[in-house]
């Protein structure tokens, strides 16, 4: 046999391996998480807040670290949204597709979007020391927001760039104003707004390194934008850093919580860009 | 009526310009804002003094990164020789080897991989590979180590980043021409010939913009690189060393700085490094990744 085709044969297999790598690194994720942290939550831990000696072995649960979540993902999303929605409506309608303002905007949300949390973590916690400002739910909301704004305008800049010209052209001949075309496009990004939406949302409960210093830790649920609150990255993190199995196993109960709910949010976003998606790329 | 809906237009328009406008100053302020914070520190110590030197003691006035930097590029270097490898497989088999409809069974997959918060990657890397490396793969090659070293830091750092260079590297391999593999398959090349001749190197600047892009992504991961890797502030020797890496030097010190003299500039130093090398990486395969697209 011509050695081309051993060459051939020998990469197939090794492609073939790759693959299986790829997914055995996931099953693997999904069931060490699984298998630890199963047994482990109760309902309780889900529904009651940190009692008396938490961290080294007491009673209770990390409510705090979830509904402290919710809070901080429900806000920063909003405001995420509110934020990214007319910039992406400036670069498709108002800017033509070749402007240099838009290459460098874009560019710009490409580079936000690479920069680590931890980066935005310590420039909105300087910030805030500068403001007096100390680490508090409404400093989390902040850093989140900032983080998630450009996985908003990229990934619907994505899908609004696919909308044919077309549409739009037809809504200037009836004499719309710009503005005016914006309903048309929004009604053709809804889609892709759902998915971003569920993106973000997945980038923003998983992040612990911007929260860290902005939000701090509590114990308890925040009555106020200026209480520092407690997230499940961050309660999944300090409870393992504890020397107390108990604390630990906790922990594995929290990451198991925190896992359940990115994977229905991947699934979701999955299946909205499946089924409602109206212009397939 | 008609003024006022050109009114609103323009209105409207300003705003969004605003918004847009914001977001350039948020690159610009971010740099400028830490580099005034890291400023006291730079006019104590010299700059090489601070990046060469492996001292670190912030209670006596010390500070030196090398071993933080050092840490950082074992940790990403690692993760991207793991890392690359597979993913080049992986896509130039769902580019070229396989049907449509793998690609829809390992979209699925590497999309709940992207998903996974990195305190996720951090439990299982210490469940699962920290007590690996030191049962069973440590000590093959050494007598002791504690598992908690650069060699976990960069497999959980590789399986991190495979997610995101393997959709890139897909992507850019389906830029290339079909007519170009047509030829190339006409000429009696095999499937791997023609990868291996005409899409590698077709798209050889792209492959390099893209590992710039995923090696600025490693750099910036925090939480899972800091339960794995050790945390010691010493030079790594080999991969079987703790390291500590500039990201996890940050996050673990930031709540007791304030009260040391120097050590708040010192950590935003470190901020600024990251910040500046992120950039630099993310600018340049960003223009690369750009050019190629529009030569398409």
């Amino acid at each position: 046999m011509k050695w081309k085709f051993i060459e051939e044969r020998i990469f197939r297999v090794l492609m073939h391996c790759s693959l299986w790598i790829v997914f055995g690194f996931l099953i693997s994720i999904i069931y060490t998480i699984f298998q630890r942290g199963c047994k482990i939550l109760t309902w309780k831990m889900i529904t009651t807040l940190p009692g008396g000696g938490f961290y080294i072995g007491g009673e209770g649960g990390f409510l705090n670290a979830i509904v402290g979540s919710l809070y901080i993902v429900g806000a920063s999303t909003l405001l995420g949204l509110f934020i990214s929605i007319p910039i992406v409506f400036y670069l498709n309608i108002y800017l033509s597709s070749n402007s240099k303002f838009g290459y460098v905007i874009r560019l710009a949300y490409d580079i936000l979007f690479g920069i680590p949390s931890i980066v935005y973590g310590a420039f909105a916690f300087s910030i805030m020391i500068f403001f007096g400002l100390r680490a508090s739910l409404l400093g989390g909301i902040i850093v989140i927001t900032l983080l998630i704004i450009p996985i908003f305008v990229r990934s619907m800049d994505e899908v609004a760039k696919t909308i044919p010209h077309e549409i739009l052209d037809t809504s200037y001949s009836l004499g719309a104003t710009k503005w005016e075309t914006v309903g048309v496009m929004m009604r053709q990004i809804a889609p892709g707004i759902a998915t971003a939406t569920l993106l973000s949302i997945g980038r923003a409960i998983g992040d612990a390194a911007g929260v860290m210093f902005t939000a701090g830790f509590s114990d308890r649920i925040p009555e106020s934008l200026s209480q520092p609150t407690a997230t499940l990255p961050l309660s999944v993190f300090f409870q393992l850093s504890s020397p107390f199995p108990e604390v630990q196993n906790r922990a594995y109960g929290a990451a198991v919580v925190l896992t359940v709910i990115v994977l229905i949010l991947s699934i979701s976003g999955r299946f909205i860009t499946k089924h409602f998606s109206k212009n397939k790329i | 009526m008609t003024n006022w809906r050109f009114l609103k237009d323009k209105i409207a328009r300003r705003g969004m310009i605003a918004l847009a406008f914001t977001s350039l100053l948020l690159v610009i302020g971010m740099g400028g804002g830490l580099f005034a914070k890291s400023y006291p520190i730079l006019q104590e110590h010299s700059l090489s003094n601070l990046l060469f030197s492996s001292s670190w003691h912030p209670m006596r006035g010390e500070f030196g990164f090398f071993p933080f930097i050092m840490g950082t590029i074992w940790v990403t270097l690692l993760a991207i020789l793991l890392a690359f490898p597979i993913s080049l497989l992986v896509a130039v088999f769902l580019t070229g080897f396989s049907q449509k409809r793998i690609w829809k069974l390992v979209y699925p997959i590497l999309d709940i991989l992207a998903s996974l918060p990195s305190v996720i990657y951090g439990v299982w890397g210490t469940l699962l590979i920290v007590p690996w490396i030191s049962k069973f793969f440590g000590p093959m090659f050494v007598e002791y180590t504690s598992g908690y070293t650069v060699l976990a830091g960069g497999i959980v750092l590789a399986v991190m980043i495979l997610p995101v260079l393997i959709s890139l590297l897909t992507e850019l391999f389906k830029t290339v021409p079909e007519e170009l593999r047509d030829v190339s398959f006409s000429l009696g090349a095999t499937n791997w010939q023609t990868a291996k001749y005409v899409i590698l190197r077709k798209t050889k600047a792209g492959i390099f913009a893209i590992v710039a892009l995923a090696i600025s992504r490693a750099l910036g991961e925090t939480i899972a690189v800091l339960m794995v890797c050790g945390n010691l502030p010493e030079t790594p020797h080999s991969i079987f060393n703790a390291c500590y890496p500039l990201s996890a030097l940050i996050a673990n010190n930031y709540g007791e700085m304030l009260s040391v003299p120097l050590y708040e500039s010192a950590l935003m130093l470190a901020a600024f490094l990251l910040f500046m090398i992120v950039l630099l990486f993310n600018l340049s395969s960003q223009l690369v990744l750009r050019y190629i697209k529009i030569n398409e």
